[in-house]
């Protein structure tokens, strides 16, 4: 934020980064070969909804967007009142699930509600241990690991794992303050 | 479809604002050209205020605390308060203050600290027993505009000019008193200019205060909307704002003065509307005028999408 708008006491609303969701891909093959992680298919955009008309109409909307895909969508509204749109489906085509995000990503900006976006969520598994979820935050540009293992309780020591190996594909949030934790997110 | 925002800027807040700054920087230069004219050194009186408002501005966080009562809490103590605000920050992208909880039944809320980085928000037990989820978030959005606002070291810089003409006030009244004005003085210049440096200063006193106060309600409206913005939801922050408000009647008065000196920085300030002196000399805009301004906001967020 400026001077000017210290002075003036505004602030304007974060506009979100949508570039770096596409370095996704090549980063699953990455954590592949490094953490025997694959992704499960399943995918999701966490939203803060808007009141009022616009976003009910726009929820519409994304609905008919969806359903015209023959993948799996559900939404849920967590506690803190978010929304997570999510789709699920096999692990195989990661890019198509990364450009259906978009999809959703896209739409909502462009209706005005970028601000809203609060982080996009991919989960992995298949080492055996608990779910891996990678994080993007929208306002930052960058990625998270976050690895639930409990009522309130994560994994630190596998998410530093996880952002030794995906260091150089992925744009890795650097501030460790900024790792928030989304307890019950789908797919975890 | 062009990416388009939801929040149009309010052009008629922000001159109000901008002129009232400017009154407090007119303030200033003739409160300089009259030192300069009667050749009065008030160094002393500068470093002293200045020094002051400094420690105030340094330790603002730990000052309010400490005053309210506050404790810091772990995510581990207080998820759900820390839930809203982690998602709050990665929101608006800004650094996580620090939070706090007071245990005390005045519902209130309040934010303070010199900069976004160390920053501290802090609920107290009342507020977050009568309101909802929504509600709440939408307060701490209040409470995190305030923060990247950098409004405690605005609201300092602002009422830095009415404690100093304060500090001279009382100086010229007990020098003039004692009549050891003139003998320290180099240019010599008597009791009429002691007199004159005293009227001065009351005068800019009265008005320091007056625009400083009027400063806050516009900074108070500003993080109203930024709030709003934020959240996407005024109509949870009007509705807080009206179960907070209509509780705060309530309040006995030993409270309300130990909890008065914070109210600068308090989402509503913590005296019953009963006591409302004038809206000229309070640091909240009123109930109506807060709540007009987020109806508006949530029109603008009905528009259907193009």
């Amino acid at each position: 934020m400026g001077l000017f708008d210290t002075i003036l006491g505004r602030s304007k609303p974060a506009k979100p980064d949508l570039d770096e969701l596409f370095a996704l891909p090549s980063a699953a093959i990455t954590l592949e070969a490094g953490m025997r992680l694959k992704p499960t298919g399943t995918g999701s955009v966490c939203v803060k909804p808007a009141e009022g008309g616009g976003f009910a109409g726009l929820r519409e909307q994304i609905q008919q967007l969806l359903d015209a895909d023959n993948d799996k969508y559900t939404e849920k509204t967590d506690s803190f009142g978010f929304s997570w749109i999510t789709r699920e489906g096999d692990g195989g085509d990661l890019s198509d699930l990364v450009a259906d995000l978009h999809a959703v990503n896209a739409s909502l900006q462009d209706a005005g509600f970028g601000p809203a976006l609060l982080c996009t969520l991919v989960t992995f598994s298949g080492d055996g241990g608990a779910p891996v979820g990678l994080v993007y935050l929208y306002k930052r540009g960058t990625w998270y690991p976050f690895v639930p293992t409990g009522q309130d309780k994560r994994d630190n020591a596998r998410e530093l794992q996880v952002r030794a190996v995906l260091g150089s594909d992925l744009k890795i949030e650097s501030d460790l303050s900024r790792w928030f934790p989304v307890w019950g997110a789908p797919g975890l | 479809m062009a990416t388009r925002s939801r929040f149009p800027a309010d052009h008629g807040l922000a001159a109000r604002m901008t002129f009232t700054m400017f009154l407090i920087g007119a303030l200033y230069v003739a409160v300089i050209a009259a030192l300069i004219a009667y050749h009065v050194n008030i160094g002393f009186i500068v470093i002293l205020a200045g020094g002051l408002l400094f420690a105030q501005y340094y330790f603002s966080d730990k000052m309010a605390l400490y005053g309210m009562g506050g404790r810091i809490v772990t995510p581990e103590e207080a998820p759900e308060l820390h839930g809203i605000v982690d998602r709050l920050c990665a929101l608006a992208n800004m650094p996580k203050p620090k939070v706090a909880i007071a245990d005390t039944d005045i519902p209130n809320a309040f934010a303070t600290g010199r900069n976004p980085n160390n920053a501290v928000v802090c609920a107290t037990t009342g507020i977050m027993r009568r309101l909802n989820t929504e509600e709440l978030e939408g307060v701490l959005s209040h409470e995190l505009s305030h923060v990247a606002h950098r409004d405690v070291a605005v609201m300092t810089f602002a009422s830095f000019l009415g404690m100093v003409a304060g500090f001279i006030t009382r100086f010229a009244f007990y020098s003039g008193l004692f009549g050891g004005y003139d003998r320290r003085d180099r240019d010599n210049n008597g009791a009429p200019a002691v007199a004159v440096i005293m009227l001065v200063s009351i005068v800019v006193y009265a008005l320091s205060f007056l625009l400083t106060r009027a400063l806050s309600r516009y900074r108070e409206l500003s993080a109203d909307r930024a709030g709003a913005m934020l959240t996407g939801r005024p109509s949870a922050l009007a509705s807080a704002l009206q179960k907070v408000t209509g509780d705060m009647a309530r309040i006995p008065t030993r409270d309300l003065r130990a909890a008065e000196p914070f109210n600068a920085f308090f989402f509503t300030p913590a005296l019953a509307n009963g006591f409302s002196i004038s809206s000229l000399f309070s640091t909240h805009p009123s109930l109506e005028k807060r709540l007009a301004q987020l109806a508006k906001i949530s029109t603008q967020l009905g528009q259907p999408v193009s």
